[in-house]
């Protein structure tokens, strides 16, 4: 098929992201062109405040220079005006007389500062600040000029104050409202950010309207006059009082526009062939100005000029925040407050710390934070899933590590780290290398810091401090969903949601059965969808969905861990942690045998054989003559115990004994992650069943269950979940927990964070109230597990994957 | 060098989306590897990383990602993709009439960029 034409008018950034999702869908699709009116290729333009104050240099914020456009093949014509749409020949003409044919287009012209309409605002020396140009005149004027004067006490004219400020002018703030930033602060807030900008030597003119710029006899700005008669100097005059969609070409050419280009929720406007993005458009009547929406907005305009359709921009709640060096503040939601909503207030005006958050019935709505703005990503992830709060309400002020934090305190540090400090453990990367790969590199996801950085792409335990640098340096332009809002990989535009539903609802029992069904990009997906999928279709459809080993990663392929130097660990399972010299002897054996070169009591209440060579697991297997311990598995892992009413003085049950039937029951279960259990005789709880997955207690009266402990990276303790009297019962209950995990969970989601996600009352509803859903979970738990076997055992005596443990000569 | 075209395996004997191991005497170990539509190539089973298996990672695409720590590595040339930086050499390989013949004692082309 012959390419099809796409003409992109408006070289911004919304623009480009749209060209950069398009060519991940689709490459070769289209032939492009594109028209910027600017001199430069795509910059990132929100970093243009730190250009002004010299933090950075132009160069530094270009987010693809011409040789990107070259190497994708887009014809750019730089420094041309598109003049005119012809959406019958279905062309679009330039200032200079360019032509160009499309079969679609997209506007992405971006919008105008406003200029007030003011005698004098013509003069030389009034300028506005929105492009590359504008902070050119300004590092220009403060070279020779000493008066600024700003126009506007938003976060575009306190961003050139400052900028101006440090390049060493004197810059007076006028402001029309009575505090600063009123769409982004409160009173309060504003008047402690106000004290701070002073001690900077900025100074502020509030409640302020200004009737006329003076000029001297060469046409130059000299001095500015208020309504109220007073006069003050000004060499350089920056308006910075609001943005207007531009919408002149979109106009002229008859698509209809009001404020903004209207567009629906794909991204269409009037004209079905003419797609629009950024802050040009008006969606649901909203025109939105910082990046965050913009983007959102790309990725549903590329999926529909991709021939996808099936994304939906529905409109985006925003957070701001001011990128000025050392002042924290940040904001979301509905920070104001309005009918129905109660604040909560913490205020220290000598600690210069200021928070309030809005709470509308059970729901956080609104947050508006100075000073220590740590918890802001935590606060808008809140605000944005709509999470019922009643639970953490009283502790919601303090934050994040408050509210259930045992292991590690303070993923809130983010601001007031020193750039040496490690943020990512696991492959030792510093605050200062994320910090610059996110300025170099015009990065504004977590998964795009992890590609760039490693930090956060192993354990994950540093992915929320990851997220507030990011939030730190690039404000309300970071890109941060939660996983359950997020696409599984890149790989596809669904998220865990959506597949797990559509492989329920359209009975999709393969791999290639659901790519297909769901326009998966590329042929046979990748390492991080592939797992995930085979999950969802052995756990929705036992019996029918085959195994897909392939798609397994290398442990659970081979049923041994892989060790760094490529070697493979054995657990063998050791029911309940209780072995005896039989399985002792084999042990000692087979370690001998194998010269394995180390032999280790596990955390787990076992031993491991480290060390093992892949050719000699089936044979090491074969000689143990014990289970499989899934110590390599997305799976039942262990279920610890203690020694019980049988031998300890304090035990009221028999723990060891429930501990191996626990285990028995489950065993071979897959799951989303890990699973571990434990079981304690008494509340003494030696078994340490506060912290696992599934902890049970024995108490006088019978067993206590607890439910979403992890012990791992963050210690969470273990919440209560109901009480039972019986054996049996603790079987059915524990099951039908992790049946209702393993069907609802997303993979990799431990049972401690899907519990956080769905809420206990949710698990208690249907695993406690609910006796009829409680057996049919249980039982469906049971169907599954029927189809399971001892892996080991199929290798060694059935020869499954034998190629898997036989090499080839060269 | 001089260089031998070796029978090593048929191709059915590796599973698609899966690699074996060819071990030789003194040298690495080879990974030979069959893609979902049954395009065969073959690596030095060593990851530029930190020496991860190859052999061992899942295959999707022309790509596999490495076992250790989630490279993903470019069949056809053994380079590193996206921002990662590195490359495990590729070994020719040839495919006729289902058997799988790799360029052998050692033809092992490294990629243009330095490795
Ligand atoms: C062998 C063992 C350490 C030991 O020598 O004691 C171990 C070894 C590994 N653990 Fe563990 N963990 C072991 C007990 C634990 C425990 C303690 C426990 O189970 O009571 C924990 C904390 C409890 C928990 O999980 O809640 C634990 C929390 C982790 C975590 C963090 C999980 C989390 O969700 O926070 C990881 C990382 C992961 O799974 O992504 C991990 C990952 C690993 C891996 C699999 C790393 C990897 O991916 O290769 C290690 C394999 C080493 C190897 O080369 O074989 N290991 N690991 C223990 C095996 C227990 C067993 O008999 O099966
Ligand atoms: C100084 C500054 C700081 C900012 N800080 C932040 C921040 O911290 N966080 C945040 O989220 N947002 C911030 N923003 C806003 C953010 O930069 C914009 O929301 C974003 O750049 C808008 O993208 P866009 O593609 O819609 O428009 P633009 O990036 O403005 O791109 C539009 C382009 O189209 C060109 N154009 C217009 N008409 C035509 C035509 N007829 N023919 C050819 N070309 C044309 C324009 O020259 C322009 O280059 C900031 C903006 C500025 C100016
Ligand atoms: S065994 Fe566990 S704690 Fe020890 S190094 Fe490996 S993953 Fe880390
Ligand atoms: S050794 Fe391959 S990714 Fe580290």
């Amino acid at each position: 098929m012959k390419p099809q034409k796409l003409v992109m008018v408006g070289n911004g950034m919304a623009g480009v992201r749209t060209l950069e999702e398009l060519l991940k869908l689709a490459s070769g699709q289209y032939d492009i062109t594109v028209f910027g009116a600017e001199p430069h290729a795509n910059y990132n333009r929100i970093l243009l405040s730190p250009v002004l104050t010299g933090e950075q240099s132009f160069k530094d914020i270009m987010l693809n220079d011409v040789d990107w456009y070259a190497e994708h093949g887009i014809t750019l014509h730089l420094n041309k005006k598109v003049v005119k749409i012809d959406r019958v020949r279905r062309e679009v003409l330039a200032e200079d007389g360019t032509v160009a044919e499309y079969d679609r287009l997209l506007l992405a012209t971006g919008s105008n500062p406003f200029i007030l309409p003011v005698p004098g605002k013509d003069l030389d020396g009034v300028i506005t600040f929105r492009d590359i140009y504008d902070v050119n005149r300004m590092i220009e004027a403060a070279q020779t000029k000493r008066h600024a004067v700003v126009i506007g006490g938003g976060l575009l004219g306190l961003e050139a104050a400052n900028g101006l400020a440090a390049r060493g002018m004197q810059v007076s703030v006028v402001h029309l409202s009575s505090w600063l930033l009123e769409r982004q602060l409160d009173p309060s807030a504003a008047k402690l950010l106000q004290r701070n900008l002073e001690t900077r030597q900025l100074s502020f003119l509030l409640e302020k309207q200004t009737e006329a710029l003076l000029g001297d006899e060469h046409g130059a700005v000299r001095a500015i006059r208020f309504k109220d008669g007073n006069e003050i100097p000004a060499e350089l005059v920056v308006m910075a009082v609001g943005i207007r969609p531009n919408t002149t070409l979109a106009e002229s050419a008859g698509i209809y526009c009001n404020r903004g280009v209207v567009v629906s929720d794909t991204m269409q406007t009037y004209d079905p062939r003419i797609y629009a993005v950024g802050e040009c458009v008006s969606h649901r009547g909203i025109a939105y100005g910082l990046v965050a929406p913009l983007f959102e907005q790309a990725r549903v305009a590329a999926n529909h000029l991709a021939n996808y359709g099936i994304g939906r921009y529905e409109g985006s709640v925003t957070s701001t925040k001011l990128k000025v060096t050392g002042i924290d503040l940040f904001s979301a939601g509905d920070f104001m407050g309005s009918e129905g909503t109660e604040a909560i207030t913490l205020a220290d005006p000598v600690g210069g710390v200021y928070k309030k958050l809005v709470v509308k019935g059970d729901r956080l709505v609104g947050a508006c934070l100075y000073g220590d703005t740590s918890d802001g990503a935590w606060y808008f992830r809140l605000i944005r899933e709509g999470k019922p709060i009643h639970e953490i309400r009283d502790q919601l002020m303090f934050g994040e590590s408050a509210v259930g934090d045992v292991g590690h305190a303070g993923e809130n540090r983010a601001a007031t780290m020193p750039d040496s400090a490690e943020v990512c453990g696991c492959n030792g990367v510093c605050k200062g290398t994320i910090v610059k790969a996110i300025r170099d590199k015009g990065l504004f996801t977590v998964d795009g810091i992890k590609q760039h950085t490693k930090a956060a792409s192993s354990c994950g335990s540093c992915s929320g401090l990851v997220e507030q640098i990011l939030i730190n340096c690039v404000g309300g332009a970071a890109d941060v969903k939660p996983k359950s809002e997020k696409p599984v990989c890149g790989c596809t535009d669904h998220n865990h949601a959506a597949v797990r539903q559509a492989i329920r609802e359209q009975h999709l029992i393969s791999i290639p059965a659901v790519m297909r069904y769901l326009n998966w990009r590329t042929p046979d997906g990748c390492a991080t969808c592939r797992p995930a999928l085979n999950y969802y279709l052995i756990s929705t459809w036992p019996g029918e969905a085959r195994d897909d080993s392939r798609s397994r990663l290398i442990n659970e392929r081979v049923h041994a861990n892989i060790q760094k130097d490529g070697t493979y660990s054995v657990v063998p399972r050791m029911w309940g942690g209780v072995t005896n010299p039989s399985e002792l002897r084999r042990i000692a054996d087979v370690a001998d045998k194998y010269q394995i070169p180390m032999v280790k009591v596990t955390g787990g209440q076992r031993i491991d054989l480290l060390g093992v060579k892949k050719e000699d697991l089936p044979k090491v297997w074969a000689e143990l003559d014990m289970p499989s311990g899934h110590a390599y598995g997305k799976s039942l892992r262990t279920v610890k115990t203690c020694v019980g009413s049988e031998f300890c003085r304090f035990g009221t049950q028999n723990s060891t004994q429930m501990g191996i039937d626990l285990e028995k029951d489950l065993f071979g279960m897959w799951s989303p992650a890990k699973v571990k259990l434990a079981v304690s005789g008494c509340p003494r709880n030696c078994a340490e069943a506060g912290i696992k997955d599934v902890g049970v207690i024995g108490v006088d009266s019978g067993w206590e269950l607890y439910i979403g402990g992890n012990g791992g990276i963050k210690t969470e303790v273990a919440q209560f979940l109901c009480k039972v009297t019986s054996h049996d019962e603790v079987l059915e209950y524990s099951g039908a927990f992790l049946q209702l995990y393993r069907e609802e969970a997303f993979y990799l989601e431990r049972t401690v964070h899907y519990l956080h996600r769905v809420g206990l009352e949710h698990i208690k509803q249907r695993v406690v109230d609910d006796a009829d859903g409680r057996a049919e979970l249980y039982a469906r738990l049971r169907y599954a597990l029927s189809f399971e076997q001892d892996p080991w055992l199929e290798r060694t005596k059935q020869g499954v994957d034998k190629h898997e443990f036989e090499v080839l000569a060269g | 060098m001089q260089q031998d075209w070796k029978a090593i395996c048929q191709i059915d004997d590796i599973p698609a989306q899966g690699a074996r191991v060819v071990k030789r005497a003194g040298a690495d170990d080879i990974a030979v590897f069959r893609t979902v539509d049954n395009q065969i190539f073959a690596l030095i089973d060593k990851c530029p990383h930190k020496g991860g298996p190859l052999s061992q990672g899942v295959v999707h695409g022309r790509a596999v990602t490495c076992p250790l720590h989630n490279w993903v590595i470019a069949l056809d040339s053994g380079e590193a993709q996206g921002p990662d930086e590195g490359c495990a050499g590729h070994i020719p390989v040839r495919l006729e009439a289902g058997t799988v013949y790799l360029a052998l004692p050692q033809a092992v082309a490294t990629c243009d960029h330095a490795c």
